[in-house]
């Protein structure tokens, strides 16, 4: 079980409010994101969650009993950490090892859970060597090691794939993503970047300075997004908001279109402008538009084999149901 | 690739380096040399020390016969062991507290105990000596054991601090969230992490309480007296004895330097750590 609520927690360093007070329920079972910019609090409110920071106010209920005041080892949660933080001077069994000796639980008992661990992470063959011997990619399996082997309620992770190369990083990604499917036990899971948010959560948070932005599937937040903040932060590459009289004419402050809800064309549509720089990734190509009235550059991502160099003039369509209309204060309309 | 080095140039190096080495470690080797000299010989002019003169250990068997050699030596121990492992039970908690749980004046005190450092021992002298004879405790080990302790225990604090800054607090904290509490958490990570800094860091101020003389001599007569205050006693009124002298040097300093170069891996580890990730 790892029904995580927390009701009005609020975090102060000094004077300074990083956590307005805020409400959030994480249900038993499900892999949640904190995604935002850095400096927005997303690792604050999980290590507030995790215990290692105080709260200023409000409450943690965990499992529905109350563990506001709890030490971190009292929550019957795991954390793997950003650099992994393994032990240096253990060897990757102890290191596995070591939540069960705090737990006091018997030798056979962790030497089974070592061996299965090991088992499903690929670490039978390095159990006796030190973390400075392993590769990134081994620290961090490690680390994860050392995790579930407590058979915690609930895992947390800090942006665990940040140190790793991109191409370890999809790996590991889809690693993390099998345990939640195996495991089936609550994870909250941090990171800054949306790809991962929109690959791995059941659920996201937004957060933008503390505040929780808007709450939901990924697709929902694709399809729906509350505000201009989250249609600007969830997608890749980013959504095109467009001011002005274009906006207008949809009854809108600002209007956003995706870039991959615009038709493009050499002969005709709504809008005219010229290729700025054209990113050809093979399967598909970002074209940057410049001289779109409201909008520049605009983006448009369209099928890979399309020949457009820079300067030429192309024509765009916007997918008229798939416009997003904002508000003057920012919000959906 | 590392910069190309010239052979003429490695040479040239060398050879500036090697004299510099030898002029530092020469007057070692002088008293070295003296001390298996006759007190005649010893005085005499320095070729005719080298290649006029025969070679004799009278100067050690002197020294021994006047005065009781491994009574001093006996004291020293006691005063730089004794002095270091009280510093370290006073520091370790300190500079853990400061390094892990720094309030807003921590630098402040850092910095502060490093002033009295700059300040000269002579100026407090006087204080200390008075307070000594007040509580009948000159010339007495335990008080030396306690000066000494007192006056290196702001370099003892800053090389742990030093360390222990080294110790990522994402590595306690994850300890902390492994169900570790305070106890196992310094006793299972933060201790064998911060050991080589803790043994570095007891070598280097054990040479250091050793070697100090200012306390020593100023602080103790017959009883307590170390190895420096040996040393002293054969620069005398009487006239200088420079073969005995020498003897008494080089018996008063062997043991620490036999054990600096024992240490000298460790010592260099302690002192270089965190410098290079």
């Amino acid at each position: 079980m790892g029904r995580i609520q927390l009701k009005q927690v609020q975090k102060k360093f000094g004077e300074v409010e990083v956590i307005p007070p805020l409400d959030l329920t994480i249900e038993d079972g499900e892999f949640t994101v904190f995604v935002g910019p850095s400096g927005c609090g997303k690792s604050t409110l999980l290590r507030l969650i995790a215990g290692l920071e105080d709260t200023s106010g409000g409450n943690i209920d965990i499992d529905g009993a109350d563990a506001t005041d709890l030490p971190p080892a009292k929550r019957g949660l795991a954390m793997v950490f950003q650099s992994y933080a393994l032990y240096p001077h253990m060897s990757v069994r102890k290191n596995i090892a070591f939540p069960m000796k705090m737990a006091k639980m018997p030798e056979d008992e962790q030497k089974r859970r070592i061996e299965s661990a090991a088992k499903a992470l690929n670490l039978t063959d390095y159990l006796d060597r030190k973390p400075g011997q392993l590769s990134g990619g081994q620290r961090q399996r490690v680390a994860i090691g050392r995790a579930i082997v407590r058979e915690p309620a609930a895992f947390l992770f800090d942006e665990p794939l940040s140190n790793l190369d991109a191409a370890l990083r999809v790996g590991m990604r889809m690693e993390i993503g099998e345990l939640h499917k195996k495991l089936e036990t609550t994870m909250i899971y941090v990171t800054h970047d949306q790809v991962e948010a929109m690959t791995m959560a059941d659920k996201i948070v937004v957060l933008q300075a503390g505040v929780i932005e808007q709450v939901g599937s990924p697709l929902e937040l694709y399809r729906t997004p509350r505000n201009k903040f989250v249609a600007g932060f969830i997608g890749s590459p980013k959504m095109n908001l467009i001011e002005g009289p274009e906006a207008a004419k949809h009854d809108a402050h600002t209007i956003g279109i995706r870039p991959e809800h615009i038709e493009v064309s050499t002969t005709e549509g709504q809008w005219q402008g010229t290729v700025g720089v054209a990113e050809h990734l093979g399967s598909d190509t970002f074209i940057h538009i410049h001289g779109v009235a409201g909008c520049d550059p605009m983006t448009v991502r369209t099928v890979g084999d399309i020949a457009v160099k820079h300067g030429d003039t192309v024509y765009l369509t916007p997918n008229a149901d798939l416009i997003h209309k904002f508000g003057a204060d920012g919000l959906r309309l | 690739m590392a910069r190309a080095i010239s052979t003429n140039k490695k040479i040239s190096n060398t050879a500036v380096a090697g004299t510099l080495g030898f002029f530092m470690f020469f007057p070692i080797l002088w008293i070295l040399i003296l001390s298996f000299k006759t007190e005649e010989d010893a005085v005499r002019a320095p070729l005719e020390v080298l290649f006029g003169s025969g070679w004799t250990t009278e100067g050690y068997s002197a020294v021994q016969a006047r005065s009781d050699y491994f009574k001093f030596f006996m004291n020293s121990v006691i005063i730089s062991v004794g002095s270091t492992i009280l510093g370290l039970m006073i520091a370790i908690p300190a500079a853990w507290s400061m390094a892990f749980v720094p309030a807003k004046r921590t630098k402040d005190v850092l910095m502060w105990m490093l002033s009295t450092k700059m300040l000269p021992p002579v100026g407090v002298i006087i204080p200390i000596y008075l307070i000594c004879i007040k509580f009948d405790i000159l010339d007495n080990r335990a008080m030396l054991v306690f000066v000494l302790m007192m006056i290196n225990l702001p370099i003892i604090i800053w090389m742990l601090y030093t360390y222990f800054k080294e110790i990522p607090g994402e590595i306690l904290e994850a300890a902390r969230m492994d169900g570790a509490s305070l106890k196992d958490e310094v006793l299972y990570v933060l201790t064998p992490m911060a050991i080589p800094g803790m043994a570095s860091t007891a070598l280097l101020n054990i040479i250091l309480a050793w070697n100090e003389a200012f306390w020593t001599l100023n602080l103790t007569s017959a009883k307590a007296a170390p190895l420096t205050a040996f040393i002293a006693s054969y620069s005398s009124p009487e006239g200088l004895f420079y073969a005995k002298l020498s003897a008494a040097s080089i018996m008063a300093i062997a043991p620490i330097l036999i054990m600096g170069w024992f240490s000298q891996k460790q010592l260099v580890r302690g002192l270089t750590f965190g410098a290079v990730k």
